[in-house]
């Protein structure tokens, strides 16, 4: 492959890169203008089993189901696309599972209600949380991939 | 009404990750390899996603409620305290162990991928060990994320 093929892949990448984070950045608009709400992934799924008094609203489980659409919506127009390549064993999953949980329970959000409605809103919280974790598992990618230490 | 926004924004919210290429564990790993072979497509979905919700939110500012409730529902607490920090800490790593966080790794649900459920398994228990943590705890005024 020469390197014009290349660079032309490389830009379709990052147009569609650009594309889909213009759709969600309005999905999390949208959410907010009309039902005032962040479209915070790790809070709206945890409360659906947490939140024993609020809970069980619909929108919950709504905003969640259509994540699951949202994906195969994208699969059946473009089959190509919405790939998912493992990148560690199921262990590693379920530490890391466990991990995510608990974390942005503590720390009361993820990349979508601190990244990117968080950091709209210009909360401090937000942008500390977002440095922190970006930094945290910048540094726990470099350990696994590069420092030896592992397995 | 405010279900079926719910649906149409989750929707879309799935549709731009999986469009995106955010679904893929392999793409966010490139992104936070910065000692690799770096990717930069998750910097360019964030820029993408901040320059519509970044003049949404702020214009949202003007009103004093949203189209179609009776309140704006955001967090109450505004302190960067240490609950913060090491959540978002503990969050990074699993995050980097997986490549995997809350919003994708439901979408890719969809997927049928076992491998998948076991994560967001492992991810609601580990929401519940917090939970039940901080109720554990209540009596010494530790805080459960409310919005």
């Amino acid at each position: 492959m020469n390197s014009g093929k290349l660079a032309s892949m490389f830009d379709a990448g990052l147009r569609a890169a650009l594309f889909g984070g213009l759709m969600i950045g309005a999905a999390a608009a949208l959410f907010y203008w009309l039902n005032g709400r962040i479209a915070g992934v790790s809070g709206i799924f945890g409360d659906l089993f947490l939140d024993r008094r609020n809970g069980h609203s619909p929108w919950r489980l709504a905003f969640i189901s259509g994540l699951l659409l949202g994906y195969l919506l994208v699969r059946a127009w473009r089959p190509e696309l919405g790939q998912i390549h493992l990148q560690t064993n199921p262990a590693g999953m379920a530490i890391a599972g466990l991990l995510v949980g608990y974390g942005t329970r503590m720390s009361c959000g993820c990349t979508s209600g601190h990244g990117i409605c968080g950091v709209a809103r210009i909360s401090p919280r937000s942008l500390a949380a977002t440095g922190i974790f970006m930094l945290a598992a910048m540094i726990t990618v470099a350990l696994v991939r590069h420092s030896g230490l592992l397995p | 009404m405010r279900p079926l926004v719910a649906l149409a924004c989750g929707t879309l919210f799935g549709a731009g990750l999986t469009y995106a290429g955010m679904t893929d564990p392999a793409r966010v790993l490139g992104f936070l390899d910065v000692m690799g072979n770096w990717d930069p497509a998750l910097a360019v979905v964030m820029v993408g996603a901040l320059l519509v919700s970044l003049p949404a939110f702020q214009w949202a500012r003007r009103h004093p409620r949203p189209l179609l409730d009776t309140q704006f529902f955001l967090p109450e607490r505004f302190r960067v305290d240490a609950d913060l920090m090491l959540g978002a800490a503990l969050f990074g790593l699993g995050w980097g162990i997986a490549g995997l966080c809350p919003g994708p790794a439901l979408a890719g649900l969809a997927s049928g991928m076992p491998e998948v459920l076991l994560f967001v398994a492992a991810m609601a228990t580990g929401m519940s060990l917090r939970s039940w943590r901080v109720r554990q705890r209540a009596r010494a005024g530790e805080f459960e994320c409310k919005s």
